[in-house]
């Protein structure tokens, strides 16, 4: 980082807890790929070599919501499809994001037709609207830099009360 | 008609269908105990949202029923309700890894009912840029199913490979992914020279770099083992079921809708039909990789044989005049505004035009009764009829099994469920 | 002999009381007959040596809104042997929407079949395994219908319940 050159000896930082929690949390955002259509490939068009999203500690692409933190909705969500995503955005703990990548996801898009959702925010939040059909990859990784922006404002507290999701467990038998 | 309206019957219902499938799977040993598993739709290796039901005796497939549906997004419906130009940039995101082809059959099938024909110049680039779309389907295809069976690397290189497809399509229509390249009666605008120019650098050394990543993967004894003799359809059941496209050419049937029933001027081009006799997914996979060759060889052609002039058929009632000219004259004006406004206005009539799409057979089915929207729009997805042959697939192979099998079936869900 | 020769001499000498309207369109073929036929009239089409339209390429129907038989069924199938493709359509009306399945002719037809009845509700008897292909199996309406609204009925399809 630069800073081990100035050092003559053994040396120490002090910072807030705050600051710590929200530069590691903002650092290694990984993405839950939720990806549904067009923007997907474009999504996976990010993780190529020429844009690189390694670069912000986002590569980590985990296709199990127990080990995501920001989830990237890539494509048309149809009313049957909004119950798996609502599911498994429950199922991805607490902290999470939530981006909203291109114009169906958004707002529907150019689908007004009846399977289709208008937009996601009807039942689920979102942090991100990412606008585009589909958003070149550059924008996505302008989206996860903003997410990485609003991750830093949070407090290393913040997120400890939340209740757990009730989720429905299947049962053999 | 029976009206079914609580959650526990819904859920039977596919239930049913997937345990009324008879099975004749005998396994040694078996387990005698039979387990359902839920397979998608969200799953990184069913490329998209499909959704498959799997019956299974220990790891061994005994059933299989697909389910589809999760990103259909009412294309008919619409397409009743837009006008045929309007319609051109939803053909980009049927079949998402290769717009451009999809734009060309629209526009072909639109022309057809119209009765317009587009100038030799146009129909040239045409021809370009679905031979650029097919190689970069398949690039996307090849290193999709190398990444569903463990081989990484090759993904990481054909998406390079792509990028640079990705790159012509920038320059030649200012759009890397979703093009709207075609107009009806010819196309958006003439290559440019940088186009052209990149083109070339794109042929001259794609060979090298596709057979960098054969060689990666042909002689790798993991990657041939889990694809060598899985997945075996043969010939007449690949008729039978309906396949088209490399599908079909991977079970050893010589047809391919360039030649068999020759659009634009695919009669004047020079190419072999890469044909491959064990059906299994090893077969379609040399498929894809052969066809990228042969497309540079046609893209090569048509570098030579291209011809000079206009790129836009010129026919005022039909065909939306240049938007320079809308701005400086009065009749391109009133043109423009009647063709926005009340659609081109077909003849009465049905046709049924189709092309070879990079996944099979692309149709468009349109019934006019002369208004500026068409009546009925059938899409006969590829997709769709390629996936129906799953569950035979899949049948008495291993879990593993049935992802090598959809990523060499490379289906896409935005066509397959329209 | 050229093919619309071909397909009226076969289809005549095969099915004497079977009354049918050959037409030809932009150079494509549409052969519209009775419903309660079309079985016997496929999978003659299919064996037949001269012709072998083995590769049905689409099912699909047209719904008239205001004609007498609201809705056509219409078949794409295709012969490798011939390089030519032929269409074959029949009437169905609103009073009886069932046709007779083809899916055992043509094992292709099974999920055009099934798409067919989930967009425009026409019934396919004898169907191996006759559900909704894409709406959700809970879903009432048939959206390719004229009377169909394009966005939609409100509340026809569940969402999710957002929690705050």
């Amino acid at each position: 980082m630069g800073l081990e050159a100035k050092l003559k000896q053994d040396g120490f930082f002090t910072s807030t807890v705050d600051a710590l929690v929200a530069w590691a949390r903002k650092s290694a955002v990984w993405p839950m790929p939720m990806g549904i259509s067009c923007c997907a490939i474009e999504m996976m068009a990010s993780g190529d070599p020429r844009y690189d999203i390694a670069r912000f500690g986002s590569e980590v692409m985990r296709f199990t919501p127990r080990q995501s933190d920001c989830m990237i909705v890539a494509g048309t969500v149809t009313y049957k499809m909004s119950h798996v995503v609502k599911k498994i955005y429950d199922q991805m703990p607490a902290p999470k994001w939530v981006i909203a990548m291109g114009a169906c996801t958004s707002s529907g898009g150019m689908y007004r037709s009846y399977p289709v959702v208008q937009g996601i925010d009807q039942f689920m939040p979102v942090d991100i609207y990412l606008a585009g059909c589909p958003p070149r990859p550059d924008n996505l990784l302008n989206a996860l830099m903003q997410i990485q922006e609003k991750i830093g404002r949070t407090k290393a507290r913040d997120f400890q009360d939340r209740p757990l999701p009730e989720l429905p467990v299947i049962q053999n038998n | 008609m029976e009206k079914i309206t609580s959650r526990e019957e819904v859920s039977t219902k596919i239930l049913q269908a997937l345990l009324n499938q008879e099975t004749d799977i005998t396994i040694e040993d078996a387990l005698e105990n039979e387990m359902i598993l839920n397979m998608g739709p969200q799953h990184p290796a069913t490329h998209g949202v499909l959704r498959l039901l799997l019956r299974l005796d220990g790891e061994t497939v005994m059933a299989c029923v697909p389910e589809l549906g999760y990103l259909h997004r009412g294309y008919e419906k619409m397409a009743e309700n837009m006008s045929y130009y309007e319609f051109i940039p939803h053909t980009d995101r049927l079949d998402y890894l290769s717009p451009m082809a999809n734009n060309v059959a629209w526009v072909m099938a639109v022309e057809k009912l119209a009765g317009i024909e587009a100038p030799p110049r146009a129909q040239y680039i045409r021809m370009m840029v679905s031979e650029l779309a097919r190689i970069a389907s398949h690039l996307l295809a090849i290193g999709a199913l190398t990444m569903d069976v463990g081989a990484l690397t090759v993904f990481l290189w054909t998406l390079r490979e792509r990028e640079k497809i990705l790159d012509i399509w920038d320059i030649l229509c200012g759009a890397r992914f979703t093009n709207s390249y075609t107009r009806i009666g010819g196309v958006a605008n003439d290559v440019q020279p940088e186009a052209l120019a990149k083109i070339k650098w794109f042929i001259e050394q794609f060979e090298e770099n596709i057979d960098e990543c054969e060689r990666l993967i042909n002689t790798n004894r993991i990657f041939v083992e889990r694809l060598d003799s899985v997945g075996v359809i043969s010939a007449e059941d690949a008729i039978q079921i309906g396949f088209t496209g490399p599908n079909l050419r991977g079970s050893g049937v010589e047809f391919d809708l360039r030649r068999a029933t020759p659009y634009m001027f695919y009669n004047e081009m020079d190419f072999k039909i890469p044909v491959y006799k064990e059906g299994d997914c090893l077969a379609r996979y040399f498929v894809r990789c052969d066809e990228t060759r042969e497309s540079i060889k046609i893209i090569r052609q048509i570098l030579d044989k291209m011809p000079q002039g206009e790129v836009i058929a010129n026919n005022p009632k039909r065909v939306l005049p240049k938007k320079t000219e809308i701005y400086s004259k009065m009749e391109e004006l009133i043109h423009d505004f009647m063709i926005v406004n009340f659609g081109i206005n077909p003849p009465v009539g049905e046709v049924y035009s189709a092309v070879e799409n990079p996944k099979g057979e692309l149709g468009f089915y349109l019934v006019s009764k002369g208004e500026g929207s068409p009546w009925k729009c059938k899409i006969r997805s590829p997709s769709m009829v390629n996936l129906q042959a799953l569950p035979m697939l899949v049948k008495g192979h291993m879990i593993s099994d049935v992802v090598a099998i959809i990523g060499s079936l490379d289906p896409v869900m935005g066509e397959a469920d329209k | 002999m050229d093919l619309k020769e071909l397909v009226t001499y076969k289809l005549k000498e095969k099915f004497p009381e079977v009354e049918f309207d050959i037409t030809d369109y932009k150079e494509q073929l549409a052969v519209t007959f009775d419903k309660k036929n079309i079985v016997n009239v496929a999978s003659f089409l299919k064996d037949d040596p001269d012709l072998q339209f083995k590769l049905c390429e689409d099912v699909t129907a047209i719904d008239w809104a205001r004609r007498k038989n609201r809705f056509a069924v219409v078949y794409h199938i295709f012969s490798l042997k011939l390089n030519s493709r032929i269409r074959l359509k029949s009437d169905v009306d609103e009073s009886d929407l069932s046709v007779d399945s083809v899916a055992f002719v043509w094992k292709t037809a099974d999920w055009h079949e099934r798409e067919t009845y989930d967009m425009y509700g026409i019934i396919f008897n004898n169907h191996p395994d006759f559900r909704r292909m894409y709406m959700p199996e809970e879903f009432e309406y048939y959206p390719l219908r004229k009377d169909f609204p394009l966005m939609g009925i409100p509340g026809s399809l569940p969402l999710p319940k957002k929690d705050e």
